[in-house]
């Protein structure tokens, strides 16, 4: 792969020994992270922006005599750089938190699971540009109405990233991939504007699915044109899957160990064997699934990543955890991690859909949202982080999507749908259509009931 | 607090500035990119030096220094730039990131020199006054003091905090600016931000709120900040909103509180007052300079002037000098914000809004200081002409879609009843679309203030503050339960 700031994880490893010794620190960890990136945009047939960027960054940790830990991150890679990082770290951990003081994960040097990603080498930029250009061209040849597209991009990018800790834990993963977006403006004479759009990942530019991205995006803006306010009140909803994973992602911290033993997580530690949701849900976070384009096999503390079952049959199972959290609870981390003194913990990618294949494990069968009328088809949630209160449970959202009445989806306006997170996952009715994998999870289409929609008819 | 010694992490990059030793080095990569034809070759040097602080409840819980050094190489050929960052700055990883951007438009270092560089201007240097501000911070003993002193604060007024948090942090940056039209300045920043929040929690009730304070150029500011009213403040909003009923959705008159309300006049209208929207022709405002676009109640105006606050600067990220903007005035519209690229590609004048979070990104046009100007009401005027109606007493966060609709969350608000605030309401949510709602800014009251934040858009993450007066909104719709 054509990298030309590549990192040697050996060199910095020794690096890192030698500046220790000197500074009088024994126990250190580092993360290091560095990439090439290539990006393009357009406007009308034209480049709008060209960008490039050779990035490296690294964080390093250094635990004192009294066992607290500090952190230092920096850009600047060369050897004072390093010295002064784990100097600054060294210095740092006068104010660690003696009741909070991460170590190294158990995990650090365990056998990581196999991930197939082919390495791509990047493609010229005057090529993505190209493509880029032919993209637009045919996604505002699609429809009239369609007169540009505003935001869209192509990038591409190849990454490096490495732990190392002072006990010989060394990871390393190369990574490519790339990134398409359209997302297009329509307009019609007298009505307002609207605009949709769609995005794929792949693991090189040649493998995105081009086509595929202009036809999803020309369909939903079309989709969008004719438009009508809907009526202020309590409708069942049927969430695509992008749009619930997004809801579940927004209140990720029911699952989060940090957020919990932070005590801003609606979970409390005791909440593990509780009925969180319908006896038919179930939610897994599986980073190394294979549609996660861009999975990473090892978390901030170099703790391999697996499935974990976080909602089995309805009840919350597992918790996900950092090594300190992990410690806490006295159970093993489960590569959820970032790397810090207070140390992230967050989610990879979320598998959602029903618990088995028995009735009381799957909801309501045969669920067609064209089926009755009234339902409220959720495409598209914004404003995740304004209008989702994760530690109170409460969200309210602008939404894209449709009002189905005698079989035929019609576009909403403008409008609003709010509710609790506790509600809605015991208030799921079932799941519509074969799971999606999305760049976020896979997930079937989602029926809840009785959410409030605000609307201007 | 601290059993053990208490360095300082301040002044990690010191002795190594960002300066008129560049000149040589940077007057080569300028010559060279202009030798191969560009129309201009503009280079971001950038040197930061970053602290993070959180506390909660009774303890430090993270201490984040981070510090760096970064190029940005933009290179303009007529209308068309293409961009390349890097952290390598020595002569060679310039050249290189040159060679990069040169390629992006067709132009290679071997061609013939087509475009002459007479060299660089003499150093604007707005940063030769500020190279003692941050040894002028406090240290971190003194900082974790404050944060400590106001999770105390909190537990002393509050009741039902599950949790209390306090954070600081501290961004010195240090930028040299040269381009081959013979711009050279450089400038030294400072920001910092203080916040507090606490959730309260009793039995299912819940309420979660926050506080944030910021400025620029104002090294004591951590030192003066009134950690007690803050906290105090907090408090009584939280007793307020923990027992809130939700507020039934519908379409109300709003009467928006000043200092952060001014959020909605920025990301409803003051995007779509940069050149940037005019690009893209995603602003419904593009052809309107003249027109009557709000009501006459409405002037408003965007600056990077006022003294210490979160959007001001010295010089912009292209070497300008800021200026005060009016962007509408008794409801017509004036001017566009522009930075070197809208200029080209819109013909609106530069106004020194050139803005970017780092060298990682290129500048664009970015508000600064943005705000409603001050009317000749008092706030309880506005408040008593509304029948029924809500009060925004504080704002969350909120975005403006591709299609200028608009959506903010309601952290704090009240009913208007018969002209006087009643029940406290949780869960709105203000949703219109600028376009229709400017016009229906009928009053604005005489109690203009400012509140720092942050930005979020094309070239990244930047601070800026927004403001207003109390305003009031004749009708909006407001999502609820």
């Amino acid at each position: 792969m054509a990298n030309s700031t590549s990192l040697h994880a050996s060199d910095l490893a020794e690096q890192l020994q030698t500046l220790a010794s000197e500074l009088g620190v024994s126990r250190w960890d580092l993360g290091a992270a560095c990439s090439t990136d290539t990006s393009v945009q357009v406007d009308r047939g034209e480049a709008k922006q060209l960008k490039g960027a050779q990035r490296s960054s690294i964080t390093v940790r250094a635990w004192n005599g009294h066992g607290l830990v500090g952190i230092t991150s920096t850009t600047d890679l060369s050897p004072a750089g390093l010295a002064r990082a784990l100097g600054g770290a060294r210095d740092a951990s006068a104010y660690g938190n003696p009741d909070d003081t991460p170590g190294f994960s158990p995990l650090a040097t365990a056998p990581l699971a196999p991930l197939d990603q082919p390495l791509s080498e990047p493609r010229g930029i005057l090529e993505l540009l190209e493509t880029l250009k032919q993209a637009e061209a045919e996604l505002l040849g699609r429809h009239q109405a369609i007169s540009t597209v505003p935001y869209n991009g192509l990038a591409q990018r190849s990454s490096q990233r490495i732990y190392l800790n002072s006990e010989g834990a060394c990871r390393e993963q190369q990574l490519s991939t790339a990134s398409l977006y359209l997302y297009a403006r329509a307009e019609e004479d007298g009505r307002k504007p609207r605009s949709s759009g769609a995005v794929r990942l792949a693991y090189g530019a040649e493998q995105l699915d081009v086509a595929g991205c202009i036809e999803e995006a020309a369909e939903r803006t079309i989709q969008h044109l004719d438009y009508a306010p809907i009526a202020t009140g309590h409708y069942t909803c049927v969430f695509s899957p992008e749009a619930f994973l997004d809801l579940i992602g927004a209140f990720s911290s029911l699952f989060n160990a940090r957020a919990v033993l932070d005590g801003v997580s609606l979970s409390q530690r005791d909440s593990l064997g509780t009925q969180l949701a319908v006896p038919f849900l179930s939610i897994h976070d599986n980073g190394l699934h294979p549609g996660n384009i861009g999975a990473t096999s090892f978390d901030g503390e170099g703790t391999p990543v697996a499935r974990l079952p976080l909602v089995e049959g309805g009840f919350l199972r597992h918790f996900l955890h950092s090594e300190a959290t992990a410690r806490a609870f006295a159970v093993a981390p489960t590569g959820h991690a970032g790397l810090g003194a207070k140390v992230s913990v967050g989610p990879h990618w979320y598998e959602i859909g029903p618990a088995g294949s028995s009735d009381e494990q799957t909801g309501a069968r045969g669920l067609d949202r064209f089926s009755q009328d009234g339902i409220v088809w959720i495409d598209s949630l914004s404003a995740l982080h304004a209008g989702v209160k994760a530690s109170q449970g409460s969200f309210s959202l602008p939404f894209d999507g449709w009002l189905i009445q005698g079989g035929e989806a019609r576009s909403i306006e403008a409008a609003t749908v709010a509710g609790d997170i506790r509600a809605v996952l015991k208030g799921l009715l079932g799941f519509e259509g074969e799971p999606k994998v999305t760049p976020d999870g896979v997930c079937p289409m989602v029926w809840v009931e009785g959410l409030s929609i605000t609307g201007d008819a | 607090m601290l059993a053990t010694p208490t360095p300082s992490l301040t002044a990690s990059l010191t002795g190594d500035s960002l300066d008129n030793r560049w000149r040589d080095r940077l007057e080569t990569v300028l010559a060279a990119g202009a030798a191969a034809g560009a129309s201009l070759v503009e280079v971001f040097l950038e040197s930061t030096d970053h602290i993070g602080l959180l506390a909660e409840q009774e303890r430090i819980t993270n201490v984040s220094p981070a510090f760096g050094r970064g190029a940005g190489l933009r290179v303009f050929l007529g209308d068309r730039d293409g961009f390349v960052s890097t952290n390598d700055l020595s002569e060679a990883g310039l050249l290189q990131a040159l060679d990069q951007a040169l390629g992006m438009l067709g132009l290679t270092r071997s061609n013939l020199g087509a475009h002459g560089f007479p060299g660089l201007a003499s150093l604007r240097d707005h940063g030769a006054s500020k190279e003692n501000w941050l040894q002028h911070c406090p240290g971190l003993e003194e900082s974790t003091a404050r944060l400590l002193e106001a999770t105390a604060l909190l537990d002393h007024h509050g009741e039902h905090f599950q949790a209390r948090r306090g954070s600081y942090a501290r961004d010195w940056q240090e930028v040299l600016v040269a381009a081959s039209d013979g711009t050279f300045a450089r400038d030294i920043r400072l920001h910092q931000s203080v916040g507090i929040n606490a959730l309260a929690a009793d039995g299912d009730h819940r309420a979660s709120l926050g506080r944030r304070y910021g400025s620029s150029g104002r090294p004591d500011d951590l030192r003066q900040w009134d950690a007690q009213a803050s906290a105090v403040d907090l408090c009584a909003s939280a007793r307020s909103m923990l027992y809130a009923d939700y507020v039934d959705a519908g379409t109300y008159p709003v009467v928006l509180a000043n200092r952060f309300g001014g959020v909605i006049f920025h990301e409803a209208c003051g995007h779509l007052l940069e050149t940037t929207q005019v690009e893209r022709g995603t602003t419904p405002f593009a052809d309107k300079v003249g027109d009557t676009i709000a009501h006459e109640a409405v002037t408003a105006v965007d600056e990077g002037l006022s003294d210490g606050a979160f959007g001001s600067l010295s010089m912009d990220d292209e070497g300008m000098e800021p200026e005060r903007t009016v962007l509408i005035e008794n409801g017509v519209l004036q001017r566009f914000l522009s930075d070197r690229a809208g200029e080209l590609r819109t013909g609106h004048a530069r106004t020194g809004s050139g803005r970017r979070q780092s060298h990682n990104f290129a500048a664009a046009s970015r508000m600064r200081n943005t705000f409603i100007a001050a009317g000749p009401h008092s706030p309880e005027q506005l408040i008593g002409s509304v029948d029924r109606g809500l009060y925004c007493k504080s704002m969350g966060g909120g975005s403006v879609g591709p299609t200028g609709q608009f959506n903010f969350a309601v952290e704090e608000g009240y009913l208007i009843e018969d002209g006087q605030l009643t029940k406290p309401v949780k869960g709105a949510t203000l949703i219109g679309e600028a376009k229709e709602v400017m016009p229906r800014i009928s009053m604005c009251a005489n109690d203009l203030e400012l509140a720092a934040g942050f930005c979020g858009s094309v070239s990244g993450s930047i601070f800026v503050t927004v403001g207003q007066p109390h305003i009031k909104v004749d009708t909006i719709t407001v999502g609820g339960r």
